[in-house]
């Protein structure tokens, strides 16, 4: 901050369709650091911001899922291209929001980069490791492919706020899954200044829609939403809350990935369970014959 | 010319059905703590076939404690390989004992001797073979190695001892034990399956059929000793049984209903694709949750095809299950008989035209002549519901994408149906269509090393084939 300037704030909005919009509600909530010191006003997003945002992912998936896998992998490497170029912002808010040293600030940056490296380069192996060819007894070539599941709502942990984020986020879009992500309600600005890499690493409009807001109030709402295929509730804290969203989930089968069962290491190989949580399964027998 | 068929009807003598039975649980008959009974009959005949029993709360309890004590002690210490060979055991036995299991199916389910005999034994002992050889070679199969425990499963009444194949194979495979429940009308084969555990000498505990209706189904959902449950049968009961187990921690999947859509376009072989479009919706009665149920004909073809499916179905044979020549079986039972008729009446009332294969219906049982629906409009009750029964709705299109469009219109997607000469229009379908099974020039296929299953309000898992062993290994999301 210069002597005699006035530094200019950001406002810390939604991110639907690729845009920047505010609630249309018109709520906001007071962001706080870790000691209580104002940071920003932060959108409280509503049931129809939530709406809003699922309509704005169906939208954005068949394209997703359309584009080649080789392309996915080249769009989420950009993400972390990105990211790795904006890193002193995010270490500057993580620093802030979480009350942490610069030194674990920056390893969660770190970590974060490297997340989306890592499933950018699953985007094409995917289909070889999770599907097959199968030996039917007939005159059939009969294969298994994974397909995505659609648009998957998620509800992304509380901490680490930007690390927690990605690891909810990238292994749903890259199999061709579009989200509706609910950030971490204490400390939501990291994932609003990652929406302005996503939109600024040529991921289409849509593809991820993050909101900011209370997960207890918007996350049945999304729960119970006919167009939603799939649950991520691994950052809901409030078993309450869980069971509530996982009932209205029953109402139309959405599928569900449960709250994890203990406090996750986010620091850990991730796997492929993300990946496959938000997959279909199509299987086609295909006849031969000359 | 027409044929006339003397009668050839399979002995019965195969079959030795008791007066009654009991439960099986612990590697033996047991009477009810707290059940009741009811009585089993044959749909195509209304005759008593035997009083099965209805399991109470205790039962149930006691096949659960049952199954988790098997788990510890036996089956979870023992090495896949010698699970493996029970399971080689108990498909050596099913081979040998068809006979008899086809014509008890038939008897108490009323699908035709020709479909038990050819498709569900062998398909039967097809899936104890695969999943036997699975039993030592879990590790491989990518889902990591550790059973849920025991696994809580029910069945429906369309392919009885089939389901009990999908379900208690790669339960036991993957190192689970099974508390098991039959649809209370066909619960004949299951007691028959229980008879092969013994036979092969399977642990007692390892395998527990507690027979009973929904009431007994809730109570094996509810049972906090059940680790996993594994549903096959109605969208609208597994609704109920995905909020029963919100919150909880048990594994779920769910194999629920169908309306797909039989895809055949102006270059397909048109008279292979009326025998698919028949084995599509007519095979096991339309008792069938992947069954071609709306046949989307492109335009141009429209009159060709459904001369030629009118003409064959004119010729199918319905009439007693247990005679070799017959086609068609009978209805289920009365309940789903009413249902039937019920959705019919809908089409009638909503507009479509209907046309039924000119046939007589014995007196007794329960029937209903292979019908089809023209004129049927997206928004129609038949093009939406689930029928379940021999009735078929014709739609039409005229470009792939609107196919496409109409094939996946539907909370559904089980299955779809592609008929076209050309391979590359089939698998550019296949990429769109939102179905788990894809059957191109062909329909009504099952195999125990291809994955089947749905998305959407068809449910989710898999069963069969590598995918299928993930069901019953629990895997912890990092």
């Amino acid at each position: 901050m210069m002597e005699g300037r006035l530094d200019v704030r950001k406002t810390y909005k939604l991110y639907i369709g690729g845009a920047f919009p505010r609630s249309e509600s018109g709520r906001t909530y007071a962001v706080t650091d870790a000691k209580g010191r104002f940071l920003a006003n932060a959108s409280l997003a509503s049931r129809k911001d939530a709406r809003d945002a699922v309509l704005a992912a169906r939208a954005a998936q068949r394209g997703w899922a359309g584009a080649t896998a080789y392309n996915r992998g080249q769009v989420i490497y950009r993400i972390a291209e990105m990211l790795e170029g904006r890193r002193a912002q995010f270490e500057a808010e993580i620093e802030s929001a979480e009350g942490c040293s610069a030194r674990r600030a920056s390893a969660q940056v770190d970590s974060a980069i490297d997340r989306w490296v890592w499933y950018a380069g699953w985007s094409d192996k995917i289909a070889q490791v999770l599907g097959s060819s199968n030996p039917v007894s007939g005159p059939y070539f009969n294969f298994s492919v994974p397909q995505p599941t659609g648009v998957v709502a998620a509800i992304a942990p509380q901490r680490p706020s930007l690390l927690g984020l990605v690891s909810v986020v990238a292994p749903i879009i890259v199999s061709g899954n579009s989200c509706v992500v609910v950030a971490s309600p204490e400390c939501p600005l990291p994932a609003i200044t990652l929406a302005e890499v996503l939109a600024t690493s040529d991921l289409p409009g849509g593809v991820v829609n993050i909101l900011t807001g209370a997960p207890g109030e918007i996350g049945p709402w999304l729960a119970s939403h006919a167009d939603v295929d799939a649950l991520d509730l691994t950052g809901v804290v409030d078993d309450g809350v869980a069971t509530e969203m996982a009932v209205a989930a029953a109402e139309t089968i959405t599928r569900v990935l449960p709250p994890p069962s203990s406090p996750p290491d986010w620091s850990a190989d991730p796997g492929l369970g993300r990946i496959s949580a938000f997959v279909e399964t199509t299987t086609v027998w295909h006849p031969q014959g000359v | 010319m027409t044929f006339e068929y003397s009668p050839a009807p399979e002995s019965r003598a195969v079959v030795d059905i008791a007066p009654h039975y009991g439960l099986f649980i612990d590697g033996d008959f047991v009477e009810t703590i707290d059940g009741t009974t009811f009585k089993t009959v044959n749909p195509a005949t209304e005759e008593v076939l035997s009083e099965i029993t209805e399991a109470g709360a205790a039962d149930v309890e006691r096949a659960v404690k049952a199954a988790r004590a098997a788990y510890k002690q036996t089956w979870s210490k023992m090495p896949g390989r010698e699970r493996a060979k029970y399971l080689y055991r108990i498909a050596r036995i099913i081979q040998e004992r068809s006979r008899e299991l086809a014509v008890l199916e038939t008897l108490d389910n009323g699908k035709p001797i020709r479909e038990s005999r050819d498709v569900d034994i062998p398909l039967v002992a097809a899936h104890f073979f695969y999943h036997a050889g699975w039993a030592d070679k879990i590790a491989y199969a990518g889902y990591g190695d550790k059973p849920y425990g025991v696994a809580g499963q029910i069945i429906p009444w369309n392919f009885p001892l089939l389901m009990l194949a999908w379900k208690v194979a790669p339960a036991l495979a993957c190192g689970n034990t099974v508390v098991l429940k039959p649809a209370e009308t066909t619960s004949l084969t299951a007691l028959a399956f229980a008879d092969i555990c013994r036979q092969a000498d399977l642990p007692p505990g390892v395998v527990n059929i507690v027979t009973g209706a929904g009431q007994t189904g809730r109570m094996v959902v509810e049972s906090p000793g059940v680790d996993k449950i594994a549903f096959t049968g109605s969208t609208e009961v597994g609704k109920l049984i995905q909020r029963a187990l919100a919150g909880t921690r048990k594994g779920l999947t769910l194999e629920l209903g169908g309306k797909a859509a039989n895809i055949v376009f102006d270059d397909a072989p048109v008279d292979e694709a009326v025998e698919g479009i028949v084995n599509g919706i007519f095979f096991n009665q339309g008792h069938v949750c992947c069954a071609g149920s709306r046949l989307l004909v492109q335009e141009s073809v429209q009159d060709e095809v459904l001369d030629a499916l009118k003409r064959r179905l004119s010729t199918l044979r319905l009439g007693d299950p247990l005679d070799k020549n017959t086609d068609i079986g009978a209805i289920h039972s009365a309940e789903q008989r009413a249902r039937i008729d019920d959705l019919v009446r809908s089409g009638e009332d909503e507009g479509a035209d209907r046309w039924s294969a000119p046939c007589s219906l014995p007196d007794r049982g329960f029937w209903f002549a292979p019908t089809l629906f023209t004129g049927v409009t997206q928004a129609h009750r038949i093009a939406r519901e689930e029928i379940f029964g021999p009735v078929l709705s014709v739609l039409t299109f005229r470009t792939p994408d609107e196919a496409v469009e109409k094939a996946n219109n539907t909370p559904y997607g089980l299955s779809a149906g592609v008929w076209s000469e050309k391979g590359s229009r089939t698998l550019w379908m296949a990429s769109r269509l939102r179905a788990g099974v894809i059957w191109a020039n062909t329909f009504n296929r099952f195999d125990p090393a291809s994955p089947f299953g749905g998305y959407k309000e068809s449910g989710f898992g898999r069963e069969g084939g590598r995918q299928g062993l993930a069901a019953y290994l629990k895997q912890e999301v990092v």
